[in-house]
This record gives structure tokens, sequence and C-alpha cells, in this order.
């Protein structure tokens, strides 16, 4: 079953088509990554999924849910984190974490908070303000907060881009052990195409608000002449014209 | 609607006033102040004889309503300009909560905060002036519930502003309660104005309060019929500025100034 469901999705800013007409699904315990070039509408997709940005035309569907008529259920349904929200530095991470179970309705919020401190190995920063974090401490714990509510659909927006190797690593495991146990499905957005081929089952590749090519890491790079999904992504960002479709 | 997630934004409110001297500090300073200098004054004013006790009163009545007024505006506005400094936006309006549950958690966070201002400034009025509050008796409660769902009005509105025009236009906010305070009769009689700002004036809820004050201080009669169309209008206000956010709320989503909120929209 789908936990995200897109169809016919587009979003016209002043004109300029940011996304246009995309339609794509995502299935419980399936890891799916969104690639493309800046300024391709992957950050636009994202945004109207999470319900903070309104599509001009298309709909999206929650655990079968309607973003656009019960946009507070289908917000209970998923969660998200990205390097460009953080939390907010002036509380601590376990008051952030506290919070924020409260907004998504969480039961036994001390309990959860508690398991997503160890899981998360952010117990000894429980008591410190979010703002004094290094920036992977602070990715951590915007990766425990996209889990408060073992979300049926959870969106990443480059979520090991301020992490080193060994915590990007951790961070991959956990996600795709939490993909695997069949709780959510995750849609992925990462530049880093090693990491993609590693974690993702499917690759969406957007390029100018449009999906240019779809399918598993491993394989599409071959099935259009590259040699690895690093060359397929640079060739879409700077002559998509010349892939062979 | 949900209470949890209204909690959570008290409990935000909660953290944020506990762990931080400073904002627990800023809750009373200018209310104290005010105390401070207009206490003074009403003293002179006394000792000089120029005056009656009536209206040295007065004065501090007019002290202590205004600065409640001005807590419930900066206490709404505060817990939302939370969300601006920290850049929080997109965390909080990508969770299930609904506008009417954000907007419910300022309310009644700022119901606590401004009512233990109110009764520390009201203690500290009669200890060191001898000025009771309770000498407006019972009208006292219609008075601060005016003046509470003016001040809530006050505060949506500067939110709506901030969260339409961009953090920059947190400069526009301050000031909206003190630009209307020669208007409302705050220290003097709203006759004292000209025709066009009495006009103004009778359209504002504080107004009310103010010259109703004076009258139960210097002629000692509660006008019930002042009190109703106060209360009327500052309904209406309450509506109407949960409107306008709601409106601009709309707005920013189908403009993407939510997703894309930076240091200078303005």
């Amino acid at each position: 079953m789908s936990v995200l469901g897109v169809t016919n999705l587009s979003k016209t800013y002043r004109g300029v088509r940011a996304v246009d007409d995309v339609s794509f699904s995502v299935r419980r315990g399936e890891i799916v990554g969104l690639l493309g070039p800046n300024v391709a509408g992957k950050t636009t997709t994202i945004n109207m999924i999470l319900g903070v940005l309104e599509p001009s035309a298309g709909s999206i569907l929650i655990d079968g849910i309607d973003v656009g008529k019960r946009r507070s259920e289908a917000m209970g349904r998923t969660n998200f984190a990205a390097v460009y929200a953080q939390l907010p530095g002036n509380l601590t991470v376990a008051q952030n974490l506290r919070i924020f179970g409260f907004l998504y309705s969480v039961s036994r919020v001390e309990t959860r908070v508690r398991e997503l401190l160890e899981e998360f190995d952010l117990v000894r920063f429980a008591e410190m303000k979010c703002g004094v974090l290094s920036s992977g401490e602070q990715t951590r714990v915007g990766l425990a907060k996209a889990m408060l509510n073992r979300p049926p659909l959870l969106l990443l927006d480059e979520p090991t881009a301020s992490l080193d190797p060994s915590s990007a690593r951790t961070v991959r495991e956990r996600i795709t052990e939490y993909a695997r146990s069949d709780t959510g499905g995750v849609l992925w957005t990462s530049h880093n195409m090693h990491e993609v081929e590693a974690v993702c089952d499917r690759v969406l590749f957007l390029s100018h608000g449009n999906i240019l090519l779809e399918g598993d890491p491993k394989t599409l790079a071959g099935e259009h002449g590259k040699s690895n999904l690093e060359e397929l992504f640079i060739t879409i960002a700077r002559e998509p014209l010349s892939l062979e479709l | 609607m949900s209470l949890k997630r209204m909690y959570a934004i008290i409990v935000r409110q909660t953290y944020l006033y506990r762990d931080n001297p400073s904002r627990f500090f800023q809750m009373f300073s200018w209310m104290l102040i005010d105390l401070v200098l207009w206490g003074f004054l009403s003293e002179y004013l006394f000792d000089i004889g120029n005056t009656s006790f009536s209206i040295a009163l007065a004065l501090l009545g007019a002290v202590l309503l205004w600065g409640f007024l001005n807590r419930v505006h900066q206490g709404v506005m505060m817990a939302f300009l939370e969300d601006s400094w920290s850049r929080n936006f997109l965390n909080i309006f990508a969770t299930p909560l609904k506008l009417s549950e954000y907007v419910g958690g300022f309310v009644v966070s700022t119901i606590v905060t401004s009512v233990v201002v109110f009764v520390v400034v009201a203690f500290l009025a009669f200890l060191f002036f001898g000025f009771s509050i309770f000498i407006l008796g019972v009208s006292l409660v219609p008075f601060l519930l005016i003046l509470f769902l003016f001040g809530v009005s006050l505060g949506i509105l500067a939110a709506a502003i901030v969260l339409r025009l961009g953090p920059s236009a947190e400069w526009f906010t301050w000031p909206i309660a003190a630009v209307l305070g020669p208007v409302v009769g705050v220290f003097y009689p709203v006759s004292t104005l000209p025709s066009w700002m009495q006009a103004i004036a009778y359209l504002l809820p504080p107004t009310y309060v103010f010259e109703g004050m004076r009258s139960v201080l210097i002629g000692g009669t509660f006008g019930f019929q002042d009190v109703v169309v106060g209360m009327s209008l500052v309904v209406v206000y309450a509506l109407g500025a949960y409107g306008v956010f709601a409106w601009v709320y709309r707005t920013v989503i189908r403009n993407g100034q939510i997703a894309r909120y930076t240091a200078e929209s303005l």
C-alpha cells in the first residue's frame, strides 16, 4: 500500500512552473530517492507534501489522507528532517522533543523521548540547549524529532549532509531499519550518489520540475549508458537532452 | 481542537520564561517603570493641592490598566515572535497543529503571565502609593476583560503583520498599543480631544474602559451601557484579528512565504 501518492502535482510561482505535473508514489517499507540538481523542484515538492505550500494543481495523499482536505490528520502521519529546519536553539534537546511530541500527539511522550535520546546517542545532550550543539548533533536531534510519531511517511531532505562518515553510516542504518520494519516509507533527497545507491530502493530524477527518470539506483546508470549514478546525475544537471531516454 | 497540541504551545512558553531570567524581567519592567513614574507624579499633584485626590487616583488606575493591556499585547505577540526569531515556522506549520490551537496556546499562556504581572504590580501600587485597584469594585472585571481581549486582538494583528511582511516588520508591531494611547483617553477624558479624534476614540474598546474608570473614581458611577458597547466592540475586534491572521496564513501558504521565510522579506 502507498504511504504517499502524488498525482499531477504542479506549482507555479509568478508564471514560472517550479513543479510541472509530477506523479509518483512511495510504498510502505520502501526508500525512494528524490534526486536532481539545485532548483530542480525537490524542496518545492517536499514543501507541498508537508502542507506548507499550496499546490497550483494536483493532489497529495499521505497514508490515504488528502493533504488539501484534511491537512491536520495527514500531517499526523508524516514527519520530516531537513538541514535548513533546525529546532529552536533556545530550548534544550529534551524540551524540543517533548514539545514536538505533544504537537504530534505522541502517547507516553516522556518514554518516547527517552527511547529516541538513546537511539540517536543524544542522552548526554538532553539538557543542553540545541543552539550550542554542533551541526552534526543538531542533525541527529532533527532526526530524533522526525521519528517521534513513528510516521508512516518519513521525509528526509539531505539528512546526512552535515554528519561525519561514521555518524552518517549509523543514521543510514537506522533509517533503513525503520523502512525495513514496515513501519513506514521514506522519501529521501541527497546529493551523495554513493549514499543513494546504498540506501534507496528506487530513485526519481527531477529536472526543471519534471520527473526525467525513474528506476533502480543500482541499474539505472547502466541503462542510460553511464558508468555510475553520479555520472548520470551530472549529465541530467548539465545536458538533460543528451540522455538516452 | 486538540488540547494536547495547544498544551505544547503553552509548555514552550513556560520553558522560555522559566529558563530565561531576562524574559521574566522583561515581563515586569515597563509596567514597574510606569508605576514608579506616575506614582510619584500622582503624589506630587496631590501634595501641591492643585488637584483632587480622585484625579491622582485616576492616574494610577490608568497606569495599571494601560500596563495590563500592553502586557497582553506583548505576551501574545512575543509568543508568536519566538517562532520568527528561531526560524521555526517550517517545523511548526508542518505538524498537525491547527491555526486555532496555535493562537489558543498564545492566548492561554498570556492569561497566566498577564494576570501574574497585574497582581504583582497592583500589590506594589498599594504597598508604595496606597492605591488599591479594588476601589474600582465589580467594574474591574469587565474592564480587565475588555482590555484583555483588545490586547489579544492587537497581538494577533501584530503576528499577522510579521507573518505577511517578514521579520523586519517586527518594528511596526511593538508600538501598536502606544500609538493608540493618546486616542483612547488613558490619562485624560476623551472630551479633551478634537471631534475627529473623539470619533476614532469611540470606535476603540479601551476608550470605554478608561472613561468608565474615571466615572467610577471621580463620579462614583458605573456606566453599564458603556461596558456593553466596549464589550461588543472588542468581540468584533478579536474575531476580526483572527480572521486577518487566518487570511494571511492562507496567503503565505499559497505564495510559499512560510517555506522560504527569511530574515528580510520586507
